[in-house]
């Protein structure tokens, strides 16, 4: 269960989601940062690029690319000769970047890059939903979701924990719903360098562009090796899982704030009703089950932290005694109309001794505002099937009729 | 003897990029990093686990070696291991010219300090001899064929060095590899001034032109000879210095009846107006550079 609240109060600032996360990244010293401007994460790049100019980033490297596709290129070559990176995007600047972010994963770069989640054309729409990470699923990245503020902040110093570490050398991408976190004021605990410094070891890459030691870095690989190289990808992303859980509790033991590792529970213990979700959602759904356990009602949630690796065990080890669990997305699978987390949760059961209908609620596409009421009919919904088994598995609960 | 670049590697007998990293490592010696994007240059020298290259080698997209050799000398400086290693991404013309031109072009408007070497052999030679922005007039490829109704490639030269130019580059030069001593000269030179420098290097591709591998480096010295492929220096926008062809200027049939991409301009109906147009490219390049 989550710990953040009643420590360190003294110590809170009210500042933007944006510049929180510039903030971690300053103070994880980063060698190279490299990022085109996009809204809604350009408030980020800002931030970095107001403290590069106040001299608040020693040893470092702020490269304004003319792209989105050059800040990641940019970043390979500077993670290639040991420097740690940054970059932060989303949306379309994300869809761009699809091709290097296959490359930086191949390459087992662990550049860490914040996406601040937006919905992508067409039609254009700023505002967010998750469609962007989530259409980078497969690329061989982490990927973590943010609930709040305080958790954007200090995900970002556990990325990199996550990233460099010699068992997993693979890139993670911090997710952070747009403009509900990335513009919202809060108060929070802007990460402390001494502590900082304690919790996150200096990046010491075992291999490196170095003419002294000249090693070819991208090689091609023909059929009789390409195989073993997506076999090693995969086990860095197995290695990852039990990491993620470190790098949470290490840095609990360091700051005190806990958010859950893989994955994290409200009320779950007698729950007869699970709802899952990612990122900012998660707080109205808190909201609403606090509402609903005044009821009566045996509603929680399982919060999913890592949706790369997809943590199965963690999953399932929620969901098991569960009489019904509801997979929420702000993202579709358009040809499957589900969305990626209910469609995943649903194949991990597969052969499994745990037997729990499983349904899918898609909501908040382009920014679509979820209040309360939302969730609230998705757990009526939850209801029904408890009674009378699945009627609808997989829909949009926000859909309006009258536009179609 | 021993070279940075090893041979074993697994380009064409006759190979032209083979020759021009050759020459480039020659000039660099061994403290470079070397960027490479897709190519003939990157497959035929890094066949997992082997690898030709002497010096650290990072191969990284089509697209994007100019962005990557950014990356490379600004990660460097923050590293403070900046001060002696030089910074050279060396490409074909279709991962230069075309597809990785954005990043090319930011790297140089941002100033970073590295060279970029283009070897242009004048088409997609590793995806099979189509045209790109480096491919001359007339020249028939895969995509830009001779027919009944064509004469090949429609277009001239895409003018790379002048576009660089523009970009407010301190040195940018053309070079052949049929003349190695003056392309190592100017390589070296290119390493040594400060800022983002260009390297223009005419490479004849015995497979995509269609000529005997024995004749790689005489067809490189007719394209200099004809006056089909100027060399000359640009310091800070200007040119400060030109290959005088003189007494061995050739006219245009002797360098293009050699290769088979231009076979077409001599057997089909209309080749002597073509190869009076061709002639004429030639002729304003010896105006314009004062090649006599």
């Amino acid at each position: 269960m989550a710990v953040i609240r009643d420590l360190n109060k003294d110590k809170m600032d009210v500042v933007e989601g944006s510049y929180a996360v510039a903030h971690s990244v300053k103070v994880c010293k980063p060698n190279v940062i490299s990022a085109y401007p996009i809204t809604p994460q350009t408030h980020i790049v800002e931030d970095l690029s107001q403290f590069m100019a106040d001299g608040e980033i020693p040893n470092c490297e702020y490269i304004m690319v003319e792209s989105e596709f050059s800040a990641l290129s940019a970043l390979v070559g500077s993670a290639a000769v040991g420097a740690r990176c940054y970059s932060a995007t989303t949306s379309q600047g994300l869809e761009l970047m699809h091709e290097i972010l296959f490359n930086v994963s191949g390459m087992r770069l662990p550049i860490v890059m914040t996406i601040a989640n937006r919905a992508v054309s067409a039609p254009i729409n700023i505002w967010n939903d998750q469609q962007d990470s989530i259409s980078q699923r497969d690329t061989g990245w982490i990927q973590l979701y943010a609930e709040d503020l305080q958790e954007a902040s200090d995900m970002t110093a556990q990325a990199y924990k996550i990233a460099e570490d010699k068992d997993v050398m693979l890139p993670a991408m911090v997710c952070m719903d747009g403009f509900i976190l990335s513009h919202v004021y809060e108060p929070l605990v802007l990460l402390e360098q001494d502590l900082v410094d304690e919790y996150l070891p200096p990046y010491n890459p075992e291999l490196t562009l170095d003419s002294k030691n000249p090693m070819t870095f991208g090689a091609f690989a023909d059929p009789e090796s390409y195989t073993e190289f997506r076999y090693l990808q995969q086990k860095a992303m197995n290695n990852a899982l039990a990491k993620i859980e470190e790098a949470a509790s290490d840095f609990q033991k360091v700051f005190g704030r806990y958010y859950g590792g893989l994955v994290d529970e409200y009320e779950t213990e007698d729950a007869e009703i699970i709802l899952m979700a990612m990122g900012s959602v998660i707080g109205t759904i808190k909201d609403t089950i606090d509402a609903l356990r005044a009821k009566g009602v045996k509603v929680g949630l399982l919060k999913v932290r890592s949706f790369r690796p997809f943590p199965v065990e963690a999953i399932h080890n929620v969901i098991k005694n569960a009489k019904v669990v509801v997979a929420i997305d702000k993202n579709i699978s358009l040809g499957l109309n589900e969305g990626a987390l209910f469609t995943e949760t649903k194949a991990s059961l597969y052969n499994t001794s745990i037997d729990v209908p499983v349904i899918g609620r898609m909501i908040g596409h382009g920014g679509r505002d979820i209040p309360v009421s939302t969730i609230e009919k998705i757990v009526d919904e939850a209801a029904n099937v408890m009674k009378s088994g699945i009627s609808v598995e997989s829909q949009y609960a926000d859909l309006k009729e009258e536009l179609l | 003897m021993s070279f940075l670049f090893e041979a074993g590697h697994r380009g064409c007998a006759g190979c032209c990029d083979a020759m021009v990293a050759k020459f480039v490592l020659m000039a660099a010696g061994e403290d470079c990093i070397v960027i490479s994007p897709t190519g003939c240059l990157e497959v035929m020298t890094t066949p997992y686990p082997e690898s030709s290259w002497g010096v650290p080698w990072i191969h990284s997209l089509f697209e994007n070696a100019g962005s990557v050799a950014s990356g490379v000398e600004a990660g460097l400086k923050a590293l403070g291991k900046f001060e002696k290693t030089k910074v050279i991404a060396m490409g074909g013309d279709g991962a230069t010219l075309d597809i990785g031109m954005r990043g090319i072009s930011g790297a140089f408007e941002r100033g970073h300090d590295m060279t970029y070497v283009c070897i242009d052999n004048e088409a997609y030679m590793n995806t099979g001899v189509q045209r790109s922005g480096a491919t001359p007039f007339d020249a028939s490829t895969t995509t830009s064929p001779a027919g009944s109704e064509s004469f090949g490639n429609p277009r001239p030269k895409k003018d790379m060095p002048a576009i660089m130019a523009a970009h407010g580059s301190p040195y940018i030069a053309t070079c052949s590899l049929g003349y190695p001593k003056d392309l190592i000269k100017k390589v070296k030179k290119a390493l040594e001034v400060e800022g983002p420098t260009y390297i223009h290097a005419h490479a004849p591709c015995t497979t995509g032109w269609g000529f005997d591998t024995s004749k790689t480096v005489e067809i490189a010295k007719l394209a200099v000879q004809t006056g089909l492929w100027p060399l000359y220096e640009m310091e800070d926008g200007e040119i400060t210095s030109v290959k005088k062809i003189g007494k061995q200027k050739k006219p245009v049939e002797d360098y293009l009846k050699m290769q088979r991409r231009f076979k077409h301009l001599f057997t089909k109906e209309g080749g002597d107006e073509e190869l009076k147009k061709i002639q004429a490219l030639a002729d304003e390049n010896i105006v314009k550079f004062g090649l006599e």
